[in-house]
């Protein structure tokens, strides 16, 4: 009869509309590692990338000199000092620099902390390539405990002409929590 | 509304509406579906304007007089979230309900038990919502937009109950799309083709893929909140790897497709109502087709316009910015057609032609401030201000809201079988008119001059917009319960609308008996003259 045969195409036409939902769900969750990449590739929210090493010597330019200078930053409810040795550097593109940030831990308790990077201007973060970072990595620091870490760059001769001084900014995470409930669940 | 199904004299074929409270909790009747949705859709908007109302109260002067500013910002994130959720979201769904069946020639929705799940999951969805207010912390206190991490980590306990009633209304929504994208491509009449559909049908299924498409994505957005704030995840904590700005592009990618979603339906009514009282056919209809599509498509890919100030590069604001004013285009097409509709016509003013000339007028002013929030270096200056409040609000009280009230007044004859008080309704919509630009427009004001959006406190400079603003929200909240007053009359009794009802009106749902019978088109109607579909 005409009127199942309505029917019946209306529920396969819904079945297929439920692909669709869970598909769009899916791609809500696609988005994050889809944000990940776009970011890496373009560097738009001044993210560096991982830990670099070179493939190739990397070409020195001697006539080229360019600011960067550090920020050290604590996320909200973050007690450790947290301040760059230096506060900015001279450096020459393809040349590898090093610097170091101290920290110290004056909280009652033990904490263990993770810094995230960011650079401005944003464009300049694929530029930036470091070779050691104390960002790779979490820092666990007792009570009263304090810590140079070491950070070693090198600018890339490929940096934009424009660009003359960069910002590196650091801001610190309490993740001591994050951490703990992590081996909770484990 | 029940006095009119009551009416209904019983038939052999077909059973009339079952009796008491059961008759409405078990329905899958569409009519009744329909009823219960805008019912629920007005209570929500009394809600909804209740908290609104001590918005304005506390603003109405300078300083904190009445609420602290806790309570405050809860109340500007649940009138938020219960006007878009709550009120024109369901009232849409409501209206779709009655008519699309109606307009199409099809005896009900094509999936009429999931129809009755997807009401009836709403009321439990906002008593939850509506319950953490009085939960251990409050309620929601983050902006209806619920930005990470200040909703992840610093959002009061009751974010779960929040997020669980989200994900309520989502399934809500997906459910009422579905069955209504289903209906319509596999119930019209015999003969009915795509083209040859009303406006609201056209607008309605536009509508329903938008939603498709991105309720799914807001489902996913608040189950990765979930995620940060009890299994240890880091999707918008940097501490942990995460981006707290793939919030605001996960969020945004499904907000910016639902303010079209709230708009959509509007400009399908509208589309019904001025050919009806100009008593011309509409202008252009294939360009308002096509238009609607063009804003639907382009919903999708201007999102980051919400979020120019987060640090994008500069060929990002200019493609987001240029994008974003590609959209005036399609939607100047529309309005060129309702004014080119009107033209010439032999115009009378009804009360729901006068909201429609009303709704034209005023969102077309939230169209234009819209396009100047686009242009990407002022934004920066606008954003986060009143101006932006204003902005929204034009598009979605003089737009949205208007449109459900011309809505109402113009298939409510049809619905109750009587005509309502026309001195009334006129009455209501001369104080509604008054009310929303004394409300709205001093908005523009304070926000180019600088007054930011969501504080409960303010600088003296601002004080005499905002006490114009508190005054014309008092006198539009309270024009509302008139409009209660005078649908509740109608549902009573009133003049005997005839089958037609309107001189003008075209299409499908006017062929049938005032009030509408309680099954309509069990057997398909024989288009003679297919152009009567649409209006």
């Amino acid at each position: 009869m005409n009127e199942s045969k309505q029917i019946d195409s209306a529920k396969r036409g819904a079945a297929k509309l439920v692909l669709v939902v869970v598909g769009m769900f899916g791609f809500g969750f696609a988005l994050v590692p889809l944000y990940d990449i776009i970011c890496d590739v373009t560097g738009l929210n001044g993210k560096t990338s991982g830990k670099y090493v070179s493939e190739q010597t990397l070409q020195i330019d001697e006539e080229r000199s360019v600011t960067i200078q550090f920020l050290a930053n604590n996320n909200a409810n973050m007690p450790w000092e947290f301040r760059p040795v230096s506060r900015s550097l001279e450096v020459t593109p393809g040349k590898l620099n090093a610097t170091e940030f101290y920290v110290k831990n004056p909280a009652k308790n033990s904490i263990t902390g993770q810094a995230v990077p960011s650079v401005t201007p944003f464009r300049a973060a694929q530029y930036l390539h470091k070779t050691e970072c104390f960002c790779f990595e979490q820092q666990i620091l007792a009570s009263g405990e304090s810590m140079q870490m070491p950070l070693r760059f090198i600018i890339d001769s490929d940096l934009p002409k424009d660009i003359t001084k960069l910002t590196l900014s650091y801001t610190l995470y309490d993740i001591t929590e994050q951490i703990s409930g992590d081996l909770a669940a484990d | 509304m029940s006095a009119v199904i009551e009416e209904h004299h019983h038939d052999d074929h077909h059973h009339g509406p079952a009796k008491g409270i059961m008759r409405w909790v078990f329905t899958t009747n569409h009519k009744d579906i329909g009823t219960l949705y805008l019912w629920f859709s007005f209570a929500m908007f009394l809600l909804g304007g209740s908290f609104a109302l001590v918005i304005r109260a506390e603003l109405f002067q300078p300083g904190l007089q009445i609420v602290e500013p806790e309570f405050f910002n809860q109340m500007t994130t649940m009138h938020g979230l219960i006007m878009v959720f709550g009120a024109v979201m369901p009232a849409f769904v409501g209206l779709a309900n009655w008519l699309v069946p109606m307009m199409i020639g099809a005896p009900d929705m094509a999936l009429p038990r999931m129809n009755n799940y997807s009401f009836w999951i709403l009321p439990f969805a906002f008593t939850m919502l509506a319950s953490t207010l009085l939960m251990e912390g409050g309620g929601p206190n983050f902006g209806w937009t619920f930005y990470a991490p200040l909703s992840t980590e610093q959002g009061p306990p009751s974010t779960t109950f929040f997020i669980f009633a989200v994900h309520l209304m989502g399934i809500s929504s997906i459910m009422g799309s579905i069955n209504v994208i289903v209906t319509i491509l596999n119930l019209r009449a015999p003969g009915l083709t795509l083209m040859q559909m009303p406006l609201f049908v056209w607008t309605w299924l536009i509508t329903a893929f938008l939603l498709i498409a991105v309720m799914p994505v807001l489902a996913g957005v608040v189950t990765m909140m979930l995620m940060d704030i009890h299994f240890g995840t880091a999707f918008f904590n940097a501490g942990g790897g995460g981006d707290p700005v793939l919030f605001q592009h996960v969020f945004w990618f499904f907000g910016h497709p639902e303010v079209y979603i709230m708009i959509l339906p509007a400009f399908g009514v509208v589309s019904a109502i001025i050919p009806t009282f100009a008593r011309k056919r509409l202008f252009g209809y294939a360009s308002m087709v096509y238009a609607t599509s063009s804003i639907a498509f382009l919903s999708f890919i201007v999102w980051a316009h919400h979020m120019f100030t987060v640090g994008m590069p500069l060929a990002g604001e200019l493609y987001f910015m240029y994008a974003t004013m590609l959209i005036a285009i399609p939607t100047g097409v529309k309005v060129f057609n309702w004014v080119a509709t009107m033209w010439q016509g032999a115009m009378t003013f009804e009360t729901p032609m006068l909201f429609a000339i009303a709704f034209v007028i005023l969102f077309t002013i939230g169209g234009l401030s819209g396009l100047m929030l686009a242009i990407g270096p002022a934004d920066f200056q606008y954003h986060d201000t009143y101006f932006v409040v204003a902005h929204f609000h034009y598009v979605l009280v003089p737009g949205s809201v208007f449109s459900i009230m011309a809505a109402v007044y113009y298939w409510l004859p049809k619905w109750t079988g009587n005509m309502y008080d026309e001195a009334l309704g006129k009455l209501h919509f001369w104080l509604s008119f008054v009310g929303i630009n004394v409300l709205f427009f001093p908005q523009h004001f304070v926000g180019l001059a600088g007054m930011p959006r969501r504080v409960p406190d303010y600088n003296l400079q601002f004080a005499d917009y905002n006490m114009v603003s508190s005054v014309g929200a008092f006198l539009f909240g309270f024009s509302q319960l008139l409009f209660l007053f005078i649908v509740i009359k109608c549902v009573r009794g009133g003049v005997k609308a005839t089958d037609q009802v309107w001189e003008g009106a075209h299409g499908l749902e006017w062929t049938i008996a005032s009030p509408a019978p309680y099954h309509t088109f069990t057997t398909p109607p024989d288009l003679k003259d297919i152009s009567e579909a649409h209006g």
